[in-house]
């Protein structure tokens, strides 16, 4: 039951939201976040409601990292 | 899917055991990090993380199943709700196998009680729109992810003004358990894989008084595979320099400060008490009951509800798999006498227990 999914916001309507994974279309509430979350904006579906926007930028540095850190050259 | 694929790489997952395992050879002495969260319990068992880890990095899993966590006298009022034929009980799916002392909501619904399954605590409130005759009982279980939901649905139902719907709740935080863990000598807990969509709204700050009380290094660490590999990797490198600090390894969802207004509604409706924790008992400050302004939402202070005491089947061992010190495969009813068709404990019902995700994938 905790779990969250990562959506993608495809149309808003106050703080109902229609967001999508997968092809699946859920609706959801924004009421837990900053009023600016928008249409094409990421977020975690959590019980219905978007619990975190998620953050593009983060999310390219953290796998260039993995990458970089982790690859086999750094290692010898 | 974006956010996820990426983040399930095997090459790259691959890649990172082997950084893991030249890291470990550094330690003086075998580490425990613990998971916190089901959801970690069920990734690394989904995707095998065990198996990539050397023998001197021992991951333990830890009480973040909240259907897991909750008493069995929850449960019976839960039942006592159920019994009334005037009353519509709405939940989440996963609670409805879980089995209090002498029967469970599935039973009772088998046997006409009107139990519905939701999604949203909001389709709850739309349950006592719909149905004015009835009273909605609606079972607020969850960790800081679930419990601003269910503020939200005691704000609309009170916006709507709405006199029929009310939340039985039985909220945990988990900071709480997590100071009692690290205290544990049995234990051992070197480090922790701090919860990852808890934290999207408490914040890393959080677990800061933890790791200034304690020196235990805390990462708060997301769910895909490479997510919990680099988790693992950052925990190594802080044993590894003698530091102990609150890192965020899952920056893409969660900040220092967590969700300001998920935090401000939280504030609005719970107010901290103690709680009853299943295997650990009651802990301090580490639950969340409905303000009294708000009462009229309380079903403890709108139903007349017994005092639970709760009888749980004394050969389950879901104390000690909750603990992190018993695993699932050592307990003698895993798999023959309890499976999650027909769980004897409360570990063994949702797809978060530790006793359920080692059925399913750790076989
Ligand atoms: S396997 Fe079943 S009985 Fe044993 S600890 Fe887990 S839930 Fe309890």
């Amino acid at each position: 039951m905790c779990l969250g999914v990562p959506m993608k916001i495809l149309s808003r309507n106050g703080d109902s939201i229609i967001a999508e994974v997968d092809g699946v279309q859920k609706e959801a509430s924004v009421m837990l976040l900053a009023d600016d979350v928008a249409v094409g904006d990421y977020v975690i579906v959590h019980a219905g409601f978007a619990i975190s926007r998620l953050d593009e930028a983060y999310a390219e540095e953290t796998i260039r990292l993995m990458k970089e850190v982790f690859s086999p050259e750094d290692m010898q | 899917m974006k956010f996820q694929d990426e983040f399930r790489d095997r090459n790259l997952v691959g890649i990172m055991a082997d950084n893991i395992r030249r890291m470990a050879l550094q330690l003086k002495q075998p580490v425990n990090f613990m998971e916190v969260c089901g959801t970690h319990t069920m990734s690394i068992y989904l995707y095998g993380i065990r198996s990539l880890l050397p023998d001197n990095v021992r991951l333990v899993s830890g009480p973040g199943c909240p259907v897991c966590v909750t008493p069995v006298g929850y449960l019976d009022k839960a039942l006592v709700c159920a019994a009334d034929s005037d009353t519509i009980v709405a939940t989440f799916g996963d609670m409805l196998r879980v089995p209090g002392s002498e029967s469970s909501l599935m039973e009772q619904r088998a046997r006409g009680a009107d139990i519905r399954i939701v999604y949203s605590p909001l389709d709850a409130v739309a349950l006592a729109k719909d149905n004015p005759g009835k009273r909605i009982v609606f079972l607020g279980v969850g960790f800081e992810t679930t419990a601003p939901t269910v503020a939200a649905s005691i704000l609309e139902a009170a916006r709507l003004g709405l006199a029929n719907y009310c939340v039985l709740a039985a909220h945990k935080t988990m900071p709480v358990p997590m100071e009692i863990l690290t205290a544990d000598p049995e234990l051992n807990l070197r480090g922790y894989l701090c919860p990852a969509h808890v934290s999207t709204v408490i914040g890393g700050k959080a677990y800061q008084p933890l790791v200034e009380k304690y020196h235990i290094p805390c990462v708060v660490t997301g769910f895909e595979p490479a997510d919990v590999m680099q988790g693992i990797e950052m925990l190594l490198a802080q044993v590894l320099a003698g530091e102990s600090r609150v890192e965020i390894q899952y920056k893409r969802a969660v900040t220092w400060e967590g969700n300001p207004k998920a935090q401000a509604i939280l504030e609005r409706v719970f107010t901290p008490c103690d709680a009853v924790w299943r295997g650990l008992g009651v802990l301090p400050g580490s639950g969340l009951n409905i303000r009294k302004e708000l009462a009229g939402f309380d079903a403890e202070q709108v139903l007349n509800l017994p005092m639970a005491e709760g009888s749980e089947n004394p050969a389950c061992r879901c104390g000690e798999v909750l603990k992190g010190k018993l695993a699932p495969f050592d307990c003698p009813l895993f798999a023959g006498v309890c499976t999650p068709e027909s769980p004897v404990g409360a570990c063994m019902v949702s797809s978060e227990g530790t006793c359920a995700a080692a059925y399913k994938y750790g076989r």
